[in-house]
């Protein structure tokens, strides 16, 4: 009886209060993965219907040379994406991190793209890169009449764009986040290694950046989702061209599912791109969560 | 006191309806200024009969965010009374099982006889009308600023050949010779015009309507690519992602010589103050004069729960084909009317030539859908066009051959 009593009002009212949450994250989370799921098995169209084709909708989305361009594409900016913006962040935090003088003043700089929408970051680098008003023609008219910068309107380099508008947006997440982990490192380390005679430079690279695995694991995970679900920035900075030369499959699976009307092979592809970023964590959460245990 | 106000609103109510005033909500993305004041002629017309009219206006160019609003409207049993939908996307409603029965309006207005059949056709799912066509574009034009060619000394061309010439001659003049915007449906829209102008409009309708898959890898197909990628050395570094109007706005103020675009094109020369004729001349795409490749809008009706929102769309169904608010929703919106009976004095002279087209093909053939603006096919097919015109519009390395293949296979897979 003691012990019915003790499971009072202390014991449930936090899990009655958390309750209204969980379920809305049951719901319009896995609930709608779940729906998701069944929708790409039929052959919706333009509105669900409940008739089963089983793997016939990504059959065919492997076979749209689209798709597969879209899904290289993503491999390349999402590899790109997320290496430059871990160096440039790691190393915008390093040189933060050496006392300084206006530190405060200059990480306010680099943190602030973040507070842009992409779709701002979009439109101004879609300004800049333009050739016919952007840099090149900057350059052009300051007497430099043979540059030529114009990646934007190049299919085969109009994907580095993207790639330059987007790390320029996230890196000084990135070198946040790496300064926060720099500065929660236990100096009284560093400093014993300096007095057995370490340089800065092993002093960084043997204790300082191993020691700050779990906030790489954390960056990475930012990065990796901003990149797979990456849609507003391409549609802003240049909707998907030329032709088809920076589609992505979150604008794969927005135009088939709301524009054409094949909402089936929209889900199919949906599905993919959750299995992509699935693919990629659980490995990499497993690996990360189990050394606890093990030390 | 009150008690009587209300009733003399009621009585007022009655009388100024006759019949059962009902409410209707119409779903539209007619929002840009000259659009905004077309529907809004309609909206008077609804209200001057007693009904009720709801504005469900989505904003966004091509209707992509009116279409998804819609779609969940439709899911959750809740439909507006009326929406902007048009081409075989009617077709796709009416398979649902959604859209109302018009053929009383129709016979009582004598809609077969005033629509061109292949109009009529677009609106009608298993023989019954579903929905009312409202205007006509024609696609295939060119918008051209001659000031631009006679400094370049070249004629307006009027074939695929003249074209090319007067292409060369307005580059080596130091001017862009086609303003394009490279979006998806902006290269579809040249690429059809000069699908006709080289296949000719049986040639058109193997392709885009009947999606012939010999016609498709055909050497007329592979030849009108070809032709399709000799645009791309006459535009300018500039054009990717362009927007229509902006590459419009370069032909008014002369960078460029001319523009290939549907007749809403029209609306940018007219804001900007000039004459069709003088200022800038509406041609037909070289090499398509005789064919017409139409963008019909409609409003199609949803079936409605209740009697008196019935009675309100049959009405505003009646009014939509009604001469005076086809004069005036085309005059706004630089289209032609549906009506071929309609006196078309007040319009412009390019309005007046595409009257003329428009009925000379309707009797005597080259009138054709437009694929570009989803009157031929379903979108997903349409789609299936755009991927492959568009990646081989911007290839370096894609041959023409390769591009027939490819469009021939998605078009299979899309269907």
């Amino acid at each position: 009886m003691s012990v019915t009593s003790k499971k009072g009002l202390d014991y449930w009212l936090p899990k009655l209060v958390l309750s209204p949450t969980v379920a809305i994250a049951i719901i319009f989370i896995y609930g709608f993965i779940i729906w998701t799921s069944v929708i790409s098995l039929t052959d919706s169209t333009i509105l669900p219907r409940y008739d089963f084709v089983g793997f016939e909708q990504y059959v065919k989305l492997f076979q749209n040379p689209r798709w597969l361009s879209s899904l290289w594409n993503l491999v390349v900016f999402g590899t790109l994406f997320i290496g430059v913006c871990m160096v440039v962040g790691l190393v915008l935090a390093i040189l933060l991190d050496q006392q300084i003088r206006a530190e405060g003043a200059l990480r306010t700089v680099y943190l602030y793209p973040m507070a842009l929408s992409f779709i701002v970051t979009g439109t101004v680098w879609k300004w800049l890169l333009n050739p016919t008003v952007g840099i090149e023609r900057f350059i052009h008219n300051l007497g430099w009449e043979s540059f030529q910068f114009d990646w934007i309107v190049n299919p085969d380099m109009a994907i580095y764009t993207v790639v330059i508008a987007g790390v320029w947006q996230s890196s000084g997440f990135v070198m946040a986040i790496f300064l926060a982990g720099l500065r929660g490192i236990d100096t009284s380390i560093i400093k014993a290694a300096q007095l057995d005679g370490a340089s800065l430079f092993s002093v960084y690279s043997r204790i300082i950046i191993p020691s700050m695995r779990p906030v790489f694991f954390s960056a990475f995970i930012m990065l990796a989702h901003l990149a797979i679900k990456s849609f507003d920035l391409i549609v802003a900075l240049t909707g998907g061209g030329p032709g088809n030369a920076t589609d992505v499959p979150a604008i794969f699976m927005y135009q088939f599912s709301f524009q054409r009307g094949r909402l089936g092979i929209g889900a199919a592809s949906a599905v993919i791109m959750l299995m992509t970023i699935l693919a990629i964590l659980i490995p990499y959460l497993y690996s990360e969560l189990r050394k606890p245990k093990d030390a | 006191m009150f008690k009587k106000t209300l009733m003399a609103m009621a009585m007022g109510g009655t009388l100024a309806a006759g019949a059962q005033a009902g409410e209707i909500e119409v779903m539209h993305w007619w929002t840009s200024g000259g659009e905004a004041r077309a529907i809004s002629v309609l909206k008077e017309m609804v209200e001057d009969e007693g009904h009720t009219w709801i504005d469900f206006a989505v904003a966004g160019g091509g209707g992509e965010n009116a279409y998804t609003v819609l779609r969940s409207r439709a899911v959750s049993g809740n439909p507006p009374a009326a929406a902007q939908i048009k081409g075989l996307e009617i077709q796709e409603w009416g398979d649902l099982g959604f859209l109302a029965n018009l053929d009383d309006v129709a016979d009582a207005n004598n809609w077969d006889a005033q629509l061109p059949t292949v109009v009529a056709d677009f609106m009608k799912h298993d023989g019954e009308y579903v929905a009312t066509p409202v205007n006509v574009h024609r696609v295939n034009w060119m918008w051209a600023n001659p000031a631009v060619f006679e400094s370049a000394g070249v004629e307006i061309p009027t074939t695929m050949d003249e074209l090319w010439e007067a292409a060369d001659a307005l580059k080596a003049a130091g001017v862009t010779p086609i303003a394009h915007g490279g979006q998806a449906w902006q290269d579809a829209t040249t690429f059809e015009s000069i699908v006709l102008a080289v296949g000719g409009a049986d040639f058109f309708e193997d392709v885009f309507v009947e999606h012939d898959q010999d016609a498709l890898q055909s050497d007329t197909m592979i030849e009108s690519l070809e032709q399709f990628k000799r645009v791309s050395n006459y535009i300018d570094q500039g054009a990717p992602g362009r927007d229509w109007n902006v590459a419009t706005g370069m032909v008014i103020r002369g960078e460029a010589a001319m523009q290939f675009m549907g007749d809403w094109a029209k609306g940018e020369f007219t804001a900007a103050g000039l004459e069709p004729g003088s200022d800038y001349i509406c041609a037909p795409f070289p090499g398509t004069e005789d064919a017409f490749t139409f963008n019909i809008d409609s409003l199609a009706m949803f079936k409605q729960p209740n009697a008196s929102s019935t009675e309100a769309q049959m009405a505003m169904a009646g009014l939509v084909l009604s001469d005076e608010f086809q004069q005036t929703f085309n005059l706004n919106k630089g289209s032609i009317p549906v009506r071929t009976d309609m006196d078309m004095s007040a319009f412009d002279s390019c309005a007046v030539e595409a009257m003329d087209t428009f009925k000379s093909t309707a009797a005597n053939g080259g009138l054709v859908p437009s694929m570009a603006h989803g009157m031929s096919t379903t979108s997903s097919v349409q789609g299936a066009i755009y991927d492959t015109v568009t990646e081989f519009f911007n290839s370096r390395s894609m041959t023409a051959e390769q591009a027939a293949t490819q469009m021939a296979r998605a078009i299979r897979a899309a269907q």
